[in-house]
Formats: structure tokens, C-alpha cells, sequence
């Protein structure tokens, strides 16, 4: 079993509802990561999904376009990715990471030779936008084959079909997005979440997490209460980006805010 | 003994030509693309569709375009005899409207009542806003911010006919950006919202779909030149940012085996220069916009900045379909720097009293290169993709006049 599956086996158990903060690897600058990966997880984060540079976001909003290009001008890449995931399981072996990103880099370095980087790196889960499951069959083989999951998305429009399909394919958790839009779309609507995830219940037994929109602790408590994993990205991002010379205050402020987030999960009525 | 076809039949019915084409793109669009494929099969057999699409094309467009034996310049080249296709006579001036009519005519029967474009040197914004304001549907048109600036007539152009245009400042600022942009706006607002994209590239069925409208340029070449001179053509030459316009050409001849292809992408400063776009020339295969092609990339996968003279060469990726005929050797793709682009715009303009666009202008001075190099005897058809009216600002501030 993967780490992944096995975390989220455990959370059933409790009634633990996971917290899954996103961050950009390298942004503000490469040195920033790894201490706020592991001040993530003080603060409460039960798996990290950490961004993947490139040029092209297409699936991103203007906050993670700009997280990104400040990652690129510091030459941030996939390979120094994984090092940034080396470098934080020399002390946290047990938090899952998942890497989130666009095909491209990840055919750049060739799927085999990422499987096993990814592997040796400590990586646990892989989501690429634009790779659903016409087209992620190579990939997800060969990260399988090394007990990493290939994460797939659902959207508000995904049909019943679409999440059979993606029971079938899928491992570790799917990630629900839950508006039709980019990421810190402003439009999120939970009681529409909550009609979808009906369907999805109905159709899969694998966790489900949601993300996109998702901005405070009030959110974070009802979507919490909807789905197995709250994600949490643009909201952080933007304290990275409202404090661009001062890096420290915006670790506090994420710290914040996740503690924020965690306490309101944790503290369903 | 069964007798077997080698007839050229591609994509297959997962959109793939090879390892190219597909379908690389967010969840939230694959039920869009899944309403699009089924629409595409369903009218693209359909009577009544093909003949209101004619209909357009005769009437509206100004179909068939005349393929024009260039007569003064063939001689003073004094080689092949060069005919242009010229896609520059059509309405809107350019290749562009063959493609937005088609795919506005099943957007119409698709009931989609608002419609996105990305825009390189505005020809396919302005075909699409053209299209838009006959059929009085909301139409918004992306373009990158430095396109905006050196094809402001066509902004014009495109503000008149009623669209938005909206300047994108992300990235690049040009046609990569642009198309990244619409994709945003077409997943933000995909239940009423038909995306036209404008070159053969892009999620199946896009390659596919731009490829069946274009093709009329090479079906209509193919009847012009046996009437004309009474064979096929030896050569076909087209320049290439995306490839809708070589496609639309080289298609209908692919299993025409002695028919020689050649694309002609932008070398801009010079393919040593590394300033380029020239992905077929001196890229690699990767994955960008939907899917699988021939891009211009780094060893990180990031893509690299593009330059070309012609903002509609501009782009760092190619239609899908044009990387598959480069593998299997069907096409033969060349580069030509902005400076003999130059050459042969100038070329044209006063030896046949014609304006070619810069796009259009990459395959003119390929062909004249080529030309010299042919027999008398020999047909050379060049895609006139469109008319040079939109880079008067360009060329003035080349040769240092105010206009």
C-alpha cells in the first residue's frame, strides 16, 4: 500500500479529515521550501502537495501564473523539485508529498527516468493536469510500479462515467475541483459541492479531496465536512506575494492561517 | 491476392497521428472536447451542414480562391513555374475564415451562444470576430500584449466588428500566452462558451476538425493545377506557425507520392541565433496546448521564447500533423530568417503587384530559392496565405518611414 492510501486509511478510521497545503517549489526563492514544508506540517498539514514550475500554467490563476514565474527566474526545474523533496525526507519520512504539475517537464526528463527519480526522492503522489487518463496510462504504470499514486481530477462537470473511469484508474485519493475555473477562482458555491459529492460517493470508494477556492477557515470547515481532504493553495500563495522581501512574515502568516484552518476541521458542530 | 490500400488515413480515432495529437488537457474539459468530437463526426457527414458550409464558402468567403500563374516572376527566377493559391483574395484577407465559418456554423448547432479566440497577428481574431458579428454571438478574442502592439490595425478591425479584445500581459505577451489565456477562460466557462482555435493544433478533434476545413485550399489547388497545366504539382510550398494553412494545402496531395511538401517555418534572427520559431527545424517532441507535437522547449521542459518578424509565425509549438509527416519523411520542413522574409515580400510586391503578408512572405522566399533550381517544365505551388495590409506598420518601421 502507498503512503498515501495508508494515511488515508488511518484517517478513516479516526474521522480525521485531512489538510493538504500547496505551495510552489522555489517560490519566493529555492532556500524558502523546505523550512515551510516542515512548519506546514507543525502547523497541522497532513500531506503537502508542492508545485511544479512551468512556463505554461494553463490550469492556473493569476496567483500561481506569478508563484511560478518567480520560481522559473530562480531557475526552479522538476529536477530541483525533487531535490527539495530529498531534501525534506532527511526529517520527515512519514508526511505524504505529492507533486503537482504539467505534463511537459515531466516528458522533458522521460517518464521512466521521473518514475524513479520521484521514487528515490520520496515522492508519493503524482498529479499532472493535463495528463487524464487518455493519456496517463505509460505514466501511471510506471509510478505504480514504484507504490507512487497518479492522482486524477474530477470536475464539476464530470459525468458519472468520468468517475467510474476514475475509481478505475485511480489510486490514493481523487482530487475533486470544485468550481469549473482555475485555481483561486473566487466563485466557489459548497452547496453545489455538496450535490456533486452525492454522485461521487456513489461511485467511488477512494478519498476524495477538494480544492480550488478554498480561502479560509469557515470554507475549510464545510468542505471538510463534505470530503476526506481540504487543498489549500492560491490563499497561501498570496501571502508569499503580500510579503515579497519580508519571506519570514509570510511563514507566519501561512502558519496562521493553516492553524486557522485546522482548528476549524477539527471542530465540526 | 486482397488488394491493399496505402492511403494515408490519420488520426486515429483517439486523435493521435503517431505519437503526436491527443488529448493533454484539464478534467474540467474533456465533457467539452467530448461535445465538440461528436458534433464534428456527426455534421461533418451531414448534407445539410456541408452545403450551408459550400454556400458560406462560395457567397460569403468568395470561394474558390484563383490559383494565379505568377508568370513575371517565374521567369526572372527562371526556374519552376510558380502559381500562388490565393487565400490573400479571400474575405477577411487571409486562410483564416475557412476554418472560423466551418467551426461557427457547429457551434451554431451546438447551441453555444458565446465564442473565444486566441489571436497571433490578429488575422484569425478578425476572421473570428467577422464570423461572430454575422451571426450576432458575444465574441472575446485573447492576443498577446506585444501582438497587440504591432498589429494595433487588426485590434481596430476586430473592436469594430464587435469584439473584445483583451491584451494579455502573462508570460511572453504573444500567441502562447493568448492561447493560454482562452484555455483559462474556455474551463471558467465551458458550458456556454465554443472555443476557436485557430491554427490545426490543440485536443482532439481540434487538429483534425481545423485540418477538414482548410483542406478546400489544397482540393481546390489540386482541380485549378490539372485544368490549369494538365498535371499535378512537382512541389508545394507554405510557411508554418501552427500549419493550418500547409495542411489545408499539403493534405488532399499526401497520397499523391510524387508531390514534394515543404513547410516553412521562422527562423527569425537565424536558427544559430537561437531567437526563432522554429520548433519542426530545431525543437524537440513534447506536450503543450492539448497536445503531443514538436516544440521549442529546454532540457527542464520549459518552452523558450519565440521571435519572428511575423506575428502569426510567432509560436513555439506546430499542429500535431505536420510532426507526423516530418517523422515518416512525408514533408520536408525548412526555416527562413525575417530577413529573406523580407526579401521575398519585397519580391512580390514589385515584380506581381502583390502585398503578401510576412507569414506568407517565409514560403515566397523559400520558393525563391527553390525555384532557380527546377526545370522550366516544372509546377510550384506557394499557399498565399494572406495579404500584407496588416504589416504596412511593420514594414515601415523596418525600412525607417512615418506613416
Amino acid at each position: 500500500m502507498s503512503r498515501l492510501a495508508t494515511k488515508f486509511a488511518e484517517f478513516k478510521q479516526s474521522g480525521h479529515k485531512a489538510l493538504i497545503p500547496f505551495i510552489t517549489a522555489g517560490d519566493p526563492n529555492p532556500e524558502f521550501t523546505v523550512p515551510m514544508m516542515h512548519a506546514m506540517v507543525e502547523a497541522g498539514a497532513d500531506i503537502i502537495e508542492l508545485g511544479v514550475p512551468f512556463s505554461d500554467p494553463m490550469a492556473d490563476g493569476p496567483v500561481i501564473q506569478r508563484a511560478s514565474e518567480r520560481a522559473l527566474e530562480h531557475k526552479m526545474s522538476l529536477r530541483r523539485t525533487l531535490e527539495i523533496v530529498s531534501e525534506f525526507r532527511t526529517n520527515n519520512q512519514t508526511t505524504p508529498v505529492v507533486l503537482m504539475g504539467y505534463a511537459n517537464p515531466v516528458e522533458a526528463m522521460g517518464y521512466e527516468s521521473f518514475a524513479l527519480a520521484a521514487k528515490n526522492a520520496g515522492v508519493d503522489g503524482v498529479l499532472t493536469v493535463d495528463l487524464p487518463p487518455e493519456e496517463a496510462e505509460e505514466c501511471a504504470a510506471l509510478l505504480n510500479s514504484y507504490n507512487i499514486d497518479q492522482i486524477f481530477l474530477l470536475a464539476p462537470n464530470s459525468s458519472t462515467n468520468r468517475i467510474k473511469k476514475m475509481d478505475s484508474v485511480g489510486s490514493g485519493f481523487l482530487y475533486y475541483v470544485s468550481v469549473k475555473g482555475i485555481t483561486g477562482a473566487g466563485n466557489l458555491d459548497t452547496s453545489d459541492v455538496q450535490r456533486k459529492l452525492i454522485d461521487i460517493r456513489a461511485n467511488t470508494q477512494l478519498p476524495v479531496g477538494i480544492g480550488f477556492g478554498i480561502k479560509d477557515a469557515e470554507t475549510a470547515k464545510i468542505i471538510a465536512g463534505l470530503g476526506d481532504a481540504v487543498v489549500v493553495g492560491s490563499a497561501l500563495i498570496s501571502k508569499i506575494e503580500a510579503n515579497l522581501t519580508a519571506p519570514e512574515v509570510a511563514k507566519q502568516d501561512i502558519i496562521e492561517l493553516l492553524k486557522s484552518m485546522r482548528f476549524a476541521m477539527d471542530n465540526q458542530d | 491476392m486482397t488488394e491493399t490500400t496505402n492511403s494515408y488515413n490519420m488520426p486515429d480515432e483517439r486523435g493521435h497521428f503517431g505519437p503526436y495529437g491527443g488529448l493533454f488537457i484539464a478534467e474540467t474539459l474533456i465533457p467539452a472536447v467530448e461535445e465538440l468530437e461528436a458534433a464534428y463526426k456527426k455534421y461533418m457527414v451531414d448534407a445539410e451542414f456541408l452545403a450551408e458550409l459550400d454556400k458560406d464558402l462560395q457567397h460569403y468567403v468568395g470561394r474558390p480562391s484563383p490559383l494565379y500563374h505568377a508568370e513575371r516572376w517565374s521567369r526572372e527566377l527562371g526556374g519552376a513555374q510558380i502559381y500562388l493559391k490565393r487565400e490573400d483574395l479571400n474575405h477577411t484577407g487571409a486562410h483564416k475564415i475557412n476554418n472560423t465559418i466551418g467551426q461557427i456554423l457547429l457551434a451554431k448547432r451546438m447551441g453555444k451562444t458565446r465564442i473565444i479566440a486566441e489571436t497571433g497577428a490578429g488575422q484569425h481574431g478578425v476572421a473570428t470576430a467577422t464570423v461572430c458579428a454575422r451571426l450576432g454571438l458575444e465574441c472575446v478574442v485573447y492576443m498577446g500584449a506585444v501582438d497587440v502592439a504591432r498589429q494595433i490595425q487588426n485590434v481596430y478591425r476586430m473592436e469594430l466588428l464587435g469584439a473584445r479584445v483583451v491584451s494579455v500581459t502573462s508570460g511572453s505577451k504573444t500567441l502562447k500566452d493568448a492561447l493560454n489565456e482562452a484555455i483559462r477562460d474556455w474551463v471558467t466557462n465551458v458550458d456556454n462558451t465554443f472555443y476557436i482555435i485557430g491554427t490545426a493544433a490543440g485536443p482532439a478533434p481540434y487538429p483534425a476538425m481545423v485540418r477538414d476545413f482548410q483542406s478546400i485550399i489544397g482540393r481546390e489547388a489540386k482541380q485549378q493545377c490539372l485544368t490549369q497545366a494538365g498535371k499535378l504539382p512537382d512541389v508545394l510550398i507554405a510557411c508554418i506557425g501552427g500549419g493550418s494553412n500547409a495542411i489545408g494545402l499539403f493534405h488532399p496531395f499526401i497520397d499523391d507520392a510524387d508531390v514534394k511538401m515543404i513547410g516553412v517555418e521562422a527562423a527569425g534572427d537565424g536558427i544559430e541565433s537561437g531567437r526563432h520559431s522554429a520548433p519542426l527545424c530545431a525543437g524537440r517532441p513534447g506536450v503543450l496546448h492539448g497536445n503531443r507535437t514538436y516544440l521549442m522547449a529546454d532540457d527542464d521542459g520549459e518552452i523558450i521564447a519565440t521571435h519572428s518578424i511575423s506575428a502569426g509565425l510567432d509560436y513555439p509549438g506546430v499542429g500535431p500533423e505536420h510532426s507526423w509527416l516530418k517523422d515518416i519523411g512525408r514533408a520536408q520542413y525548412v526555416s527562413i530568417t525575417d530577413k529573406e522574409a523580407l526579401e521575398g515580400f519585397y519580391a512580390l510586391t514589385r515584380m506581381e503587384g502583390i502585398i503578401p503578408a510576412l507569414e506568407s512572405s517565409h514560403a515566397l522566399a523559400y520558393a525563391m530559392k527553390l525555384a532557380p533550381t527546377m526545370q522550366s517544365d516544372e509546377i510550384l505551388i506557394v499557399n498565399l496565405s494572406g495579404r500584407g495590409d496588416k504589416d504596412m506598420q511593420t514594414i515601415a518601421n523596418h525600412e525607417g518611414v512615418q506613416i
